[in-house]
């Protein structure tokens, strides 16, 4: 996507497009910032379980629900989406270096890391419904859905992207003189990431 | 290769005149789409003005049966959500396209493809706003769409979808136009061109992107909380459900005071050019005009509940956004004190767009001083939702704005079509426009601390208010004359030879160093700059007028080359919403489609022959 503009000389020497990457995710944050307020301020207004962190038993049917929340799957999604942000720069790095091998490896990690992700949370979401969590349930469901769903969105577009690069890598057509191709894929995946260290603490961890 | 370079032979019949349909819909200059953005964009201020005209009709007389109480309702919505997303911010984003580019001295925009990508996305985004009134149902709750009002419960049909699905279509545009200005005023400014030499305009619409880029997602969250609302049986803004409607006028104002904002500092711009060329004086004060702009921004983000102190909130948070509601006064003030400073001992050349600019800002004190008044909780609870705010609020967003952008179509028009708007008949556009605001707008104080509701379809005889209403109808009849008269200046000026100079006003920046209108590729030599008035200065230099500039032959310039793919991709982001409008019939199909289109039209985007690197096998990529 080299336009003509940014091919020509800059006024501050940095590329264009990198600089639109870091403006994009600058105007993201808010985004996510409005997600996040958004489930904090809705949690607690819950009229009915199922609950992210206590049991609850519905009135009518006495029927029990145990607890949403379950850390161990998502602690792992969230390790290896932590290690993906390694090895995407260590991916970069290859590209820089002209080291196909370890440009296609690291890259090819990075992947595997954000596809388990995906899967994670599709087997997370499915696994609360029949909990009996829906989206519908209470404000609890319906704020953490939209919030992790945007979020997934966002590691499957990143998935999609990266997944171009890696095919462009298998072509050979990622030369280090085009890695910063790679390096803004890179940057939207890091925020990706960043996002997601405020995500776990907020939904999973504080109860 | 990125893009074509030229060859002598080819120049005449690439850079020539080129006409037809489709070499708008894939043009990717910032001048032409500046043209399409500001063609729309008066399109869609007529429809709105249209919508005004007939408010005003049906409250000509007191119970009177002109319109009823349902489509009062859905032209007051629209009239407000039109002249605010569909006329005053796409009307800035012409200047933005046309102006920003020739005032730092460059050939384009950052990136040009996505710059046409915002444009189709507005244009779809407010057709798919105005389709909703061929079905009969157009959004009626309200242009800030306050819940409950706009639960499925109380707004069964599909008025609230086309607003709220309408406004999320138009967010994409704004954003993505936010990133491609604030990177092309920070990457492309021409040699010596520093921050600090910025003229006024961009450094206001600079500020101007950094609101949107920040604001804009907020009300995008809102707009998807509700969607699921009513989509998908979420509870967000239900208090049935244990929802908060407060919560959404809380997320609605954190962006809407900001979406204030950047509806006037584009103005601001505008008329920080106007004043210093026509005053024959450097604008007054530079670094604390900048500095109060940028102020007055980051207070935009603090001062969101002064729109909702009839809600209860407390005394602590009443007196805090009081408090910086009153703050904000102080920056605009001091760059009002400087547009005078501008002035004061200048020669002043009282063409066209000085009068629009001299009144701006007279009009635009009266609005800032009302909304001073409502900074204080205790007068707000008298005024909320009377017809005293509107009159507020059209005092800046009319008097200020639209006299602002008004004044900037009269000084750049020369500019932008090569010929000159008619001074005589612009005059008369002014005083018509001048007059009839005021009878429209200023009786609305007095109706509205007297206690008439605004956005309500009728009033009683008994409350004595028919003589003033009956004016402001008159000064809506006089404000259409204004306009009618703005229209018959463009049609006779189109008719005239283009023989505009390139430098009518004797200007100080940038854009009036080359030809009216400029050529594709704008400046056949890079400017460099030396100072804030480059123009100003090289006349002094030369000590005299500058000779005519050729536009040169644009040979060995690059060119951006033309492409459909942001036309194509534009359709899909639309078709996306379209698709989710459907949904509760068709299901997530279309949906699926829509998305495969997008992305087909995205990937065709970034691998784009001429364009991307990855088009050329190998390593050519450069």
């Amino acid at each position: 996507m080299s336009d003509s503009a940014h091919t020509l000389a800059t006024s501050t020497g940095l590329d264009s497009r990198k600089l639109a990457i870091w403006t994009f995710i600058g105007s993201e944050c808010l985004f996510f910032a409005s997600l996040i307020s958004n489930y904090l301020v809705q949690k607690p207004r819950s009229l009915v379980g199922p609950f992210a962190h206590e049991a609850w038993t519905d009135p009518a049917s006495g029927q029990v629900f145990e607890p949403i929340i379950e850390i161990p799957l998502v602690t792992v999604g969230t390790a290896l989406l932590l290690f993906s942000s390694l090895f995407i720069v260590l991916a970069l790095n290859g590209a820089q270096r002209g080291n196909r091998k370890q440009l296609l490896g690291w890259l090819g990690a990075t992947l595997a890391c954000g596809i388990f992700f995906v899967g994670m949370q599709v087997y997370e979401f499915n696994h609360f419904v029949h909990k009996g969590l829906t989206l519908q349930q209470n404000l609890f469901g319906a704020s953490f859905y939209v919030l992790t769903g945007f979020h997934g969105t966002h590691v499957t577009i990143g998935v999609i992207w990266l997944l171009t690069m890696f095919v462009l890598a298998l072509r050979r057509q990622l030369p280090p003189e085009r890695a910063v191709n790679l390096e803004i894929a890179a940057l939207y995946w890091h925020f990706v990431d960043v996002v997601w260290i405020i995500i776990f603490p907020v939904v999973y961890l504080i109860k | 290769m990125a893009t074509t370079v030229l060859g002598e032979q080819q120049v005449h019949a690439a850079h020539g005149e080129k006409t037809g349909l489709w070499s708008w819909l894939t043009t990717v200059d910032h001048k032409r789409i500046g043209i399409l953005y500001g063609a729309t964009a008066f399109f869609f201020f007529l429809l709105g003005g249209l919508e005004a005209l007939l408010i005003r009709i049906q409250l000509a007389r007191p119970d009177n049966t002109f319109l009823d109480p349902d489509t009062y309702n859905q032209l007051f919505t629209m009239h407000g959500t039109s002249m605010i997303f569909l006329a005053i911010m796409p009307l800035s984003a012409m200047f933005f396209n046309y102006m920003i580019p020739l005032l730092i001295g460059a050939r384009d925009v950052a990136f040009p493809r996505l710059n046409a990508f915002s444009y189709w996305v507005f244009l779809l985004g407010g057709l798919f706003l105005n389709v909703s009134f061929l079905f009969g149902a157009a959004p009626d709750q309200g242009w800030y769409g306050y819940a409950n009002l706009t639960s499925r419960q109380y707004s069964p049909g599909p008025n609230v979808d086309f607003w709220n699905l309408g406004l999320q279509i138009l967010g994409i545009a704004s954003l993505a136009a936010g990133v491609n200005f604030f990177v092309t005023v920070i990457n492309l400014r021409a040699r010596g061109m520093t921050m600090m030499r910025m003229p006024m305009f961009v450094w206001m619409s600079f500020i101007t992107q950094i609101l949107i880029l920040l604001a804009f997602p907020v009300i995008t969250v809102a707009l998807i909380l509700l969607m699921f609302d009513r989509f998908f049986g979420t509870h967000f803004f239900i208090p049935a459900g244990g929802g908060d409607p407060l919560l959404w006028q809380h997320l609605f104002w954190i962006f809407g005071h900001p979406e204030v904002y950047i509806l006037i500092l584009p103005a601001f711009g505008i008329i920080s050019e106007i004043l210093p060329v026509f005053s024959r004086k450097p604008l007054f004060g530079y670094a604390a005009m900048v500095f109060s702009g940028a102020f007055i921004a980051f207070l935009g983000f603090g001062v969101w509940s002064h729109h909702m102190f009839t809600t209860g909130m407390g005394p602590i948070a009443d007196t805090f956004f009081s408090l910086s509601t009153m703050l904000i006064a102080i920056p605009t003030g001091v760059k009002i004190f400087n547009w005078m400073g501008t002035m004061w001992g200048g020669s002043l050349q009282y063409k066209t767009p000085m009068y629009f600019a001299v009144a701006f800002i007279a009009m635009f004190i009266i609005g800032g001083l009302s909304g001073v008044m409502h900074a204080s909780p205790t007068a707000d609870l008298q005024q909320n939702d009377t017809y005293f705010i509107v009159a507020h609020f059209h005092y800046v967003l009319f008097g200020g704005s639209i006299f602002a952008l008004t004044a900037g179509a009269y000084y750049w028009w020369p500019k932008m079509f090569g010929r000159m708007l008619d001074e005589g008949l612009g005059k008369v556009h002014f005083w018509l426009m001048f007059v009839g605001f005021n009878l429209t707008f200023f009786p609305m104080h007095i109706v509205g601390l007297n206690g008439m509701p605004r956005r309500t379809y009728t009033y009683p005889a008994e409350l004595g208010l028919d003589l003033l209403n009956q004016i402001e109808t008159v000064g809506a009849f006089i404000l259409t004359a204004a306009f009618t008269v703005f229209l018959w200046n463009i049609f006779k000026t189109s008719r005239k030879p283009r023989n505009a100079p390139a430098d009518p006003w004797n200007g100080a920046t940038l854009e009036w160093a080359i030809t009216s209108p400029p050529p594709e590729w704008n400046f056949s030599e890079e400017p460099v700059v030396h100072g804030r008035d480059p123009l100003w200065e090289a006349k002094r230099q030369r000590g005299g007028p500058l000779p005519e500039p050729s536009p040169g032959t644009g040979a060995g310039i690059h060119i951006p080359n033309p492409s459909y793919w942001p036309l194509v991709s534009a359709i899909g982001v639309t078709a996306i919403f379209v698709a989710i409008m459907l949904s509760p019939k068709l299901g997530a199909i279309p949906v699926v489609v829509a998305v495969a289109l997008t992305f087909f039209g995205l990937y065709n985007w970034l691998f784009e022959k001429g364009y991307s690197e990855f088009s050329t096998p190998g390593g050519g990529g450069h």
